[in-house]
Parts: C-alpha cells; sequence; structure tokens
C-alpha cells in the first residue's frame, strides 16, 4: 500500500494555541461583550448536558446509543452562531450539540434519551433523531451521509422559494467516503445550491483513523475542487476561526448561490458511542493532550479572560447554572412518562393523524395481526 | 368522454397538478429536454419551464435525497425514477428518510413527496431493469405505495398522491403506457386505499393490482366463455393503504379467492391479502385461497419465457380453475 498523503492541516493549528488571527474579522469584531459571554454560555451549557447524560446512560436509564458531542462544541457554537432567519442546519447522529444552540431545551433532550413522551420526539427519536423545524434544525440522522442529499435538497428549496437563505449539512470525516454525500456534492456544485458541507473531522470514523478510511489530496475538503466547489479548513478548537470562515462561506451561499465544505478540525474526548470502550484505536496521551491544550471551551475562556470580558466569578456562575440546569432536565426525564403502547401507532402518516373529510386516504394503513 | 393513453393520462394529472400548485416540481433524469424516457413528460418543460421541469444527472439516491430534503420545507417533488429498479440504489432516501422523518420527529415533519416510474418487467430486458418493489416498500409503515392499472385510475391516484402530505410511491407500467381509456377533463382525484370491482361476478373472485388486472380481466372472459364461471375481479389501485373492506366483500359474496400478482411468491402483496382472507373470513371460503404470481426466480431475459414467468390470462385461468374445482 502506498504511503497516505499526509494531512494538510489549517495554519492556526500548525502553531500553540495562542490569540486568534480571526479575531478582528468583521464577524468577530461585530461581538458584544454579552455575545462573547453568550457563546461560552452555549458551549458551557452542551458540555454539562453532555456530561450528565453519560451518568444517566450510567445508571441504565439511557437505552441505545449515545455519541457525546464533548471537545467539538466550538464548532456548533461557532457555526451556528452566525446563521440568520432563512438559514437552516441538519446533521448527522451526533446531534445534541446543535441541538441545544438552537435553543431546543434541556429538558426535552434530555426525556428524548429516556424514551419519556415529554421528549423533543416523543421518545420515538432517541440521541440519533433530534428535530426542531420551529428552529429550521431538520435533525440528528442515523445513517452516516444519508443526511448530506436532504441538505442540499433544504437548500434546494430555500432558493426555489426566492429566500436569501443557505443550509449547513453536518457530517462526520466517517460520512465522506459515503456515495450519497459525493451525490449531494455534485448536484451542490452542479445547480448552484446555497448549501455549506460541514466535515466535523475528529479523526476518526468509529474507531478507524482517517489514514485508514480515507484517500484524499491533501484534505478532505479538497475533494470539493474535483466539483469545482470552493473548500476551507478550520481550526475548530477557535471559536473565531470557526465563526470567520463559516460567514465566509454563508456569504458565498448567500450572494452567489455557491456551495462550500468546510473541513473542521476537532477532537472527540469520548468513544464513538458510549458503547465504545475506547482502548484499541487511538493513545491516552493524545486525548490528553487535546484535553489540556485545545480544549475549545477552554481556550475560549481564557481568550475572553485576556479580553476582560470573562471573570472568575462570571465562570463559576455559568458553569453551576449548567449544571443544575443539566440536573433538572436529567430530573425533568425522570419524572415524565413513557408514551403509552396507543402512541405507536401515531405520527406515521400525517394523513392518518389528520383523517378528516379533507384528506384523501382511506381504508387501512395500520395493519395489525 | 376524451379516450387517453395511460402515459396521457399521467402527464394530464402531471400538469395539471403544476398548474394547480406553484410548488409542483418534476423532476428525474431525461424529464425534460428528452421529453421523457418514456414521454410521460412531454412538453412540460416547454409549458411550465426549467424551474418546474428539471432534467438530473443520473444520481438517484442524490436528486431523490434532494427532492425529499426540499419535501420538508413544503416542496411537492414529483420524482421520475426511470425504472423502479432504479429506487435500490435509494434506498436509504426513499425508505430511511422519506418513510421515517415523520416518525422520528414525533410527527413535527412530513415529507409530500411522490416518486413515479414503471415498475414491471415483462419487457425483455433481464433481471436488473425488472424489480416489481411494492410489496418491499409497502412493508415500511410510513410509505404508501399506489399501482394503477388504467388510465382512469392512474389519472386520478396520481392527483390524489400529488396532493398527499405523505411519501407516496407511484408504480406504473411500461407495458400499460399505450393502454386507452376514458378520462375526464374535469379535475378529480381518487383516494389512496379505495379499490374497485372492475367486472362483477358471482362465482369467484380474483384479486390484483397494475398490469395483473388487466391480465386477470382477459382471464375472467376466457373463463365466461370456455367454462360457464361467474368471476368478479378486484383492483386494490393501492397497496398501502389497502381497502380491506371491498376485498372481503367480494369473498363473502362469491366464496373462493384467486390472488394474482406480478411480484414474486415470497412475501408478496398477496401473501398480506391470504392472511387478511383466513383471519376475517374464513368461514365464508368454499375452498383454499390461490395464487398465481411470477414463477420465483430472478426475472428471465428470454421474451418468450418471459412471457410465462409473469402471470398471463393461460396461468390465471388455471390456477382459478384448481380454485373452483
Amino acid at each position: 500500500m502506498a504511503k497516505p498523503i499526509a494531512l494538510t492541516h489549517p495554519e492556526s493549528l500548525k502553531r500553540p494555541p495562542g490569540p486568534s488571527a480571526f479575531a478582528k474579522d468583521p464577524v468577530n469584531a461585530a461581538l458584544t461583550k454579552a455575545d462573547k459571554v453568550k457563546l461560552y454560555t452555549q458551549m458551557a451549557r452542551i458540555r454539562h448536558f453532555e456530561q450528565r447524560c453519560i451518568r444517566t446512560y450510567q445508571q441504565g436509564k439511557i437505552g441505545g446509543f449515545l455519541h457525546l458531542y464533548v471537545g467539538q462544541e466550538a464548532i456548533a457554537a461557532g457555526t451556528l452562531s452566525v446563521l440568520g432567519k432563512d438559514d437552516h442546519l441538519i446533521t448527522g447522529y451526533r446531534d445534541h450539540g446543535h441541538a441545544l444552540m438552537v435553543g431546543m431545551d434541556m429538558n426535552s433532550c434530555m426525556a428524548e434519551l429516556q424514551g419519556k413522551v415529554t421528549g423533543c420526539s416523543k421518545g420515538k427519536g432517541g440521541s440519533m433523531h433530534y428535530f426542531a423545524p420551529d428552529k429550521n434544525y431538520w435533525g440528528g440522522h442515523g445513517i452516516v451521509g444519508g443526511q448530506a442529499p436532504l441538505g442540499a435538497g433544504i437548500a434546494y428549496a430555500l432558493k426555489y422559494k426566492g429566500l436569501k437563505g443557505c443550509c449547513l449539512a453536518y457530517m462526520g470525516d466517517g460520512a465522506v467516503n459515503q456515495g450519497a454525500v459525493h451525490e449531494a456534492y455534485n448536484l451542490a456544485a452542479l445547480w448552484d445550491i446555497p448549501v455549506i458541507f460541514v466535515i466535523e473531522n475528529n479523526g476518526y470514523s468509529m474507531g478507524t483513523s482517517q489514514e485508514r478510511s480515507s484517500a484524499h489530496p491533501g484534505s478532505l475538503a479538497q475533494r470539493a475542487e474535483g466539483y469545482g466547489m470552493d473548500w476551507d479548513l478550520v481550526n475548530g478548537h477557535d471559536l473565531y476561526e470557526v465563526r470567520a470562515k463559516t460567514a465566509a462561506a454563508v456569504k458565498r451561499a448567500h450572494e452567489k448561490s455557491r456551495p462550500t465544505i468546510l473541513e473542521i478540525f476537532t477532537y472527540r474526548y469520548f468513544g464513538h458511542s458510549m458503547a465504545d470502550p475506547d482502548k484499541t484505536y487511538r493513545d491516552k496521551d493524545e486525548i490528553k493532550d487535546y484535553r489540556e491544550n485545545k480544549d475549545p471551551i477552554k481556550l475560549w475562556e481564557k481568550t475572553l479572560l485576556d479580553e476582560g470580558v470573562l471573570d472568575a466569578a462570571t465562570i463559576a456562575s455559568v458553569n453551576e447554572a449548567a449544571m443544575d440546569e443539566a440536573d433538572k432536565a436529567a430530573a425533568f426525564a425522570d419524572e415524565s412518562p413513557y408514551p403509552e403502547v396507543s402512541d405507536i401507532t401515531k405520527d406515521i402518516y400525517w394523513e392518518e393523524d389528520n383523517r378528516g373529510p379533507a384528506t384523501n386516504s382511506r381504508g387501512t394503513i395500520i395493519f395489525g395481526d | 368522454m376524451p379516450v387517453l393513453s395511460y402515459r396521457e393520462a399521467i402527464r394530464a394529472a402531471l400538469r395539471e397538478e403544476l398548474r394547480r400548485d406553484e410548488n409542483v416540481v418534476v423532476m428525474g433524469e431525461e424529464v425534460a429536454q428528452f421529453n421523457g424516457a418514456y414521454k410521460v413528460t412531454e412538453g412540460l418543460l416547454k409549458e411550465f419551464g426549467p424551474k418546474r421541469v428539471v432534467d438530473t444527472p443520473i444520481s438517484e439516491a442524490g436528486f431523490i435525497g434532494v427532492g425529499i430534503g426540499a419535501s420538508m420545507l413544503g416542496i411537492r417533488p414529483v420524482m421520475e425514477l426511470m425504472f423502479w429498479s432504479f429506487s435500490y440504489v435509494a434506498f436509504d432516501q426513499i425508505v430511511n428518510n422519506a418513510g421515517n422523518i415523520r416518525y422520528m420527529s414525533g410527527g413535527l415533519i412530513n415529507c409530500p413527496i411522490v416518486i413515479r416510474g414503471p415498475a414491471n418487467g415483462g419487457t425483455n430486458v433481464g433481471a436488473t431493469h425488472s424489480h416489481t418493489p411494492e410489496a418491499i416498500l409497502a412493508s415500511h409503515p410510513g410509505i404508501k405505495v399506489v399501482c394503477p392499472a388504467t388510465p382512469y385510475d392512474a389519472k386520478g391516484l396520481m392527483k390524489a398522491a400529488i396532493r398527499d402530505n405523505d411519501p407516496v410511491y407511484v408504480m406504473e407500467n411500461t407495458i400499460l403506457y399505450n393502454d386507452k381509456g376514458e378520462v375526464p377533463d374535469e379535475d378529480y382525484v381518487i383516494p389512496l386505499g379505495v379499490a374497485d370491482v372492475k367486472r362483477e361476478g358471482t362465482d369467484l373472485t380474483i384479486v390484483a393490482h397494475g398490469r395483473a388486472v388487466i391480465t386477470s380481466l382477459k382471464a375472467a372472459e376466457i373463463l365466461e366463455r370456455d367454462h360457464g364461471v361467474s368471476v368478479e375481479v378486484v383492483d386494490l389501485r393501492s397497496i398501502r393503504p389497502l381497502d380491506e373492506e371491498t376485498v372481503l366483500a367480494s369473498v363473502r359474496k362469491t366464496h373462493r379467492v384467486l390472488l394474482v400478482e406480478e411480484n414474486k411468491p415470497f412475501c408478496g402483496v398477496d401473501a398480506q391479502l391470504a392472511y387478511l382472507i383466513q383471519a376475517k373470513a374464513f368461514d365464508d371460503l368454499d375452498a383454499p385461497i390461490g395464487r398465481v404470481s411470477s414463477i420465483d426466480a430472478p426475472q428471465i431475459y428470454s421474451k418468450p419465457l418471459e412471457d410465462i414467468q409473469i402471470p398471463n390470462p393461460d396461468r390465471v385461468v388455471e390456477g382459478a380453475l384448481k380454485v373452483l374445482a
């Protein structure tokens, strides 16, 4: 086997963390102190929610898969904080961070994990399938890469309706070899669809490192050149950089109706899911290095301390409030009832849930024994 | 009343719905400039322009996924598959995405998409292009499946499918495209889930869908002429939703049933029907339920053999006589 081509990293990742070169980018210069604290708060809320999920999972209250976002918070916070009212998003199964960032409440998110009727999908979707169309959030998709064409379709609809909006279609680095992703790339470039494909590259597709899974000319995003698309590499540990480079892609989508691929370098601290013992494919020192030296929340905290925006008291109160909110969400989930057996056969068909003289559906559509 | 071909009837439905609702978009391979691989969409590009009638590359998973995504925001895409056999490369989109999103979102999202195209064997093109996936797809809650047999039904069901707020998969048949029948000019809709008694009879009920209805009607004529048997033919029209009552009413009337379909036998639509009939009309049956389906092998290329593999009037007559014995 030929030696794999080394991955190119964004410039800022080649140096030790330091002041961001993107702090003065217009989209960041426009941030007020309150905006900056809010971004810190949002990232802290995501982290404490996820850490509370671990405890609930270990208590045996969450079944199935639980894919944690811990370590990747600056991507959801950075990318989503530059969007406007006609901008939309869709993602894969590591979807909790995006959910909290768009304003889904912790209670319904936590209750969903426990399969409770008060969950955001009434206990019918689970961890991988959060949705909030009222907040332009279209999921939450379990099949790797399957959401990429949907993201292009959402952006297609925005353009069709004459809206100046775009869709961020997130995926992991493990999704980039799926055919559906490449088909979406081609259509987006061919039809001038205002979609931004965001690769959250945490280095591992489950337990397979990127070197063992993806052939590329230097980066995963660079595959865009094969489709005549713009692309960029982003340091996912630097919130200013994520915001600046996302804003440039959003501008391209809004003004030129052109797609972009952004590859955002990040790291997940826990296994692929809670079912992954995380002992076979990466070094403990690697995890330690990221936690200690590149943690996006700690780096943002330091930035804001240096800027005089944050102080120790605020840091403490923000984190305490987030932990308290997560605890209350866990209690809410605990106390919530499960769906009824009769709920199993609801929410399958719109026409069935709204059956009446105005609908065209007749006959049997839910079959019994 | 005007006489239209099955192809023209579908086109009329598309044209009327494109005029009625600006969110309706026709998309697929060769639907626009080429005027349709089977000329179903002929003239639509000229009338409605490239925003409403869109040529796609050969990229089923991609463009069907785009259609599903757009449908979540209220666009009503009518996607043409050149063959339903090609749906297999887009299966994740068709089943996992379109079929599950409403459920997994707890009812927050719905996908008003139509996917249509021919799903049939009998055209001498080999196994890869001859699949009939209605049973496979109808086995997924969240999906609706419609199989029109006549021009009248094709237009009315297509219009219902386009106005429906759920994913509706319409399976047409290339062999039927030139069949002619009376089709009213006016706006009419055939609700999904309503079967149609295409021929009334008293001695035997044949239940069929799609082209198997036409085959069964021919067999019914032979049975009457040569054997003095009065056959009732029930056309399901819609697989899911399913009009169980019309099927059961006919069984209660004739007491004998033959199920005919162009699917292969294993877990075909008729497997579900046979269960239904024995569960709900067991005491009305005077004989075991009979069945004629495609001979259980990948679709054979050789034309004379393929004409035997798919139910033909002779095989249906033979099956009927067994039930009547």
